[in-house]
């Protein structure tokens, strides 16, 4: 099948070469035309039997096709999309979940401008990515948080994360989440302490671990304690929709996470058949932000097709294991978190076989190293 | 006096063995998680390789060639038994908080390495201060990363309470991962500084000491002209011709 292929290529080639040498001899014969190397081979190649495989003579380096939308624009649906989820968080806790967004927003934004002018980079503020980190992270944020702590996670998220490791596209791990684990460390009391004026018990997913009943109507509403962006599963399912339909995200990774998790909660869960239990575990906690949000992140995920899915089956088991075995009641960030560095790893063991080789001649290839 | 002074330098700021030659990481990342716990390690590794750069050096023509590793590794053994059991009997509390980092000291690499490249070569009174130097260097490097590290993660310096009593203390400077930003923070400052002070015409470049390749650009591969060659000292006529083109170098640049 390889030999095929290979000599099909070589014929290919010659035949290139002898519409090369007939160009020659007509731009010779008519010097007037200024640029026959890049318009006669596609003529000559018209006549070949197979036009689609030329090899076309002046190429440009990829990308050949262009979408209209770029780096910004795709930021900026994000922000869209997230901003049912922000809104009931500011009507669900208070002015004080208003003014932890604006700061975690500002801080993010801040360090990033303050970095590209140190480093002497590119300002990248205004592709609005730097903001989509600044509201993700305080959406994760519990209510009570100082707002000096949120600034640091922000800071901390964009500089060490992102920054240091080269800016947008570069960054190995979701900043957002990785500010939310470094304030997690730093801050533990902080961090977990959701009573608010509204609500003062537990979160649902705590409660749900101690044998406690929930009421999974309020939990998907909304109505719960919890961080000031996780706990309305309508809005976050209603921002998840519009990503969806304007084709931002796809449901490879998302699906794969919430199926797998789902599985694993009725195999390890403990409760057997059980729906209501089932549904608030995957309604309580940070699973829905997490699954649609922020494991969907450009950077962070894998870009093969199969490995977003076995991406998105180790988040689910990862998330399991943290939310049923773990000594607390949440895991979704950490779960993403470690989700992150394995990406690498998923990405080499699911390449796709590239377009000239079968499946055994790759196979052979790789093992061969590069040659 | 000169050589004295250069080689306390060279052990201070050129070549310090934290930041500039990331040499002794375990320690520099396990036991900085304050100042005190910093310069105890630092000052207790200094008292160490001192002595065995002394007596290396005094040593250095009657070990041979080919068991040297071992004769270096018996002797620096001996001075960090006897370090740790004064310290035992003087500084309990200090031998409690470094633990089993104390006998590791005897394979800790700043101080194998320089007897490899230093003491084995050179003569007793510079290598002992050569020791010095180096010693110091990692004191101040431990003690500068366990204050900051202090200062962010508790928010004290030596057990003294240095922050308003609004601050409250990020947990995660004194937990594994703060070492690591701790350090990487200030190896980065180090290295702003020196790039500046080479803009300013500064030679800031690592004096030659033991093998005067650097080892990043050596093309040899895994050190075999220096490791198993007998002829491999400073009265190598091959490694005196090295040093002096590079001296020569250096005073074109200047020249410049």
């Amino acid at each position: 099948m390889a030999e095929e292929i290979k000599a099909e290529v070589k014929a290919e080639v010659k035949s290139d070469a002898k519409a090369e040498a007939k160009t020659e001899v007509k731009s010779a014969d008519k010097p007037e035309v200024k640029k026959p190397e890049v318009k006669k081979p596609e003529a000559a190649a018209k006549k070949n039997d197979k036009p689609e495989m030329s090899i076309p003579y002046q190429v440009s380096s990829n990308p050949h096709v262009r979408a209209k939308s770029s780096t910004g624009s795709i930021m900026l649906m994000v922000i869209i999309s997230l901003l049912p989820a922000a809104g009931f968080g500011i009507y669900n806790f208070g002015i004080k979940a208003l003014l932890i967004i604006a700061v975690s927003i500002a801080s993010a934004v801040g360090t990033e401008a303050l970095c590209c002018l140190i480093m002497k980079k590119k300002q990248t503020v205004s592709d609005l990515s730097a903001i989509v980190t600044g509201l993700l992270l305080a959406l994760n944020l519990p209510v009570t948080i100082k707002w000096w702590m949120a600034a640091l996670g922000a800071a901390f998220a964009i500089l060490v994360v992102k920054m240091l490791f080269g800016g947008i596209g570069q960054n190995f791990m979701n900043p957002a989440l990785a500010g939310r684990c470094f304030l997690l460390i730093s801050f533990p009391l902080q961090m977990t302490n959701f009573v608010t004026d509204a609500y003062t018990g537990a979160t649902p997913l705590a409660a749900l671990k101690s044998g406690e009943a929930v009421n999974i109507t309020d939990m998907i509403l909304g109505k719960t304690s919890g961080t000031i962006g996780e706990t309305s599963v309508i809005c976050l399912l209603i921002g998840a929709c519009f990503l969806l339909i304007t084709g931002i995200i796809d449901l490879k990774v998302p699906a794969s996470y919430i199926v797998s998790f789902a599985v694993f909660v009725l195999i390890f869960g403990g409760h057997g058949w059980d729906p209501a239990y089932l549904a608030a575990q995957l309604s309580g906690g940070g699973l829905m932000l997490g699954a649609f949000f922020m494991a969907t992140d450009y950077a962070t995920r894998p870009i093969t097709k199969w490995g977003q899915i076995v991406y998105g089956i180790f988040l689910g088991v990862l998330t399991g294991i943290f939310r049923i075995f773990g000594p607390s009641a949440e895991g979704v960030s950490y779960a993403i978190i470690i989700g992150n560095l394995i990406v690498p790893l998923i990405e080499k063991a699911t390449a796709p076989v590239p377009f000239g080789f079968t499946k055994a001649s790759f196979k052979e290839y790789k093992k061969g190293g590069k040659k | 006096m000169n050589k004295i002074g250069e080689r306390l330098y060279n052990g201070l700021i050129k070549e310090n063995p934290t930041f500039v030659l990331a040499l002794g990481m375990c320690p520099t990342l396990a036991v900085t998680t304050s100042a005190m716990n910093g310069l105890g390690m630092g000052l207790t590794t200094t008292a160490v390789l001192v002595l065995s750069n002394l007596i290396i050096s005094i040593l250095r023509k009657v070990i041979p060639n080919r068991v040297r590793i071992p004769a270096f590794i018996v002797i620096v053994a001996s001075f960090v038994t006897m370090v740790q059991l004064l310290l035992q009997a003087y500084l309990p509390s200090l031998n409690d908080a470094l633990g089993v980092y104390i006998p590791l000291i005897v394979v800790n690499c700043i101080i194998l390495g320089r007897a490899e490249s230093y003491a084995y070569h050179n003569k007793p009174i510079a290598s002992f201060f050569d020791g010095l130097g180096m010693g110091l260097g990692f004191s101040v490097a431990l003690t500068l990363i366990g204050a900051l590290r202090e200062i962010l993660g508790v928010g004290t310096v030596f057990g003294y309470k240095i922050t308003p009593d609004s601050y409250v203390p990020i947990n995660i400077f004194v937990l594994a991962p703060g070492a690591f930003f701790v350090l990487a923070f200030v190896t980065a400052i180090m290295n702003a500084v020196k790039s500046s002070m080479e803009k300013r015409g500064k030679n800031v470049s690592k004096f030659g000491t033991g093998c005067t390749d650097d080892c990043s650009k050596c093309g040899k591969k895994g050190c075999e002209h220096r490791f198993y060659d007998s002829e491999a000292s400073a009265e190598n006529p091959n490694r005196k011709k090295a040093d002096e083109a590079k001296k020569d170098n250096a005073n074109g640049k200047e020249d410049k």
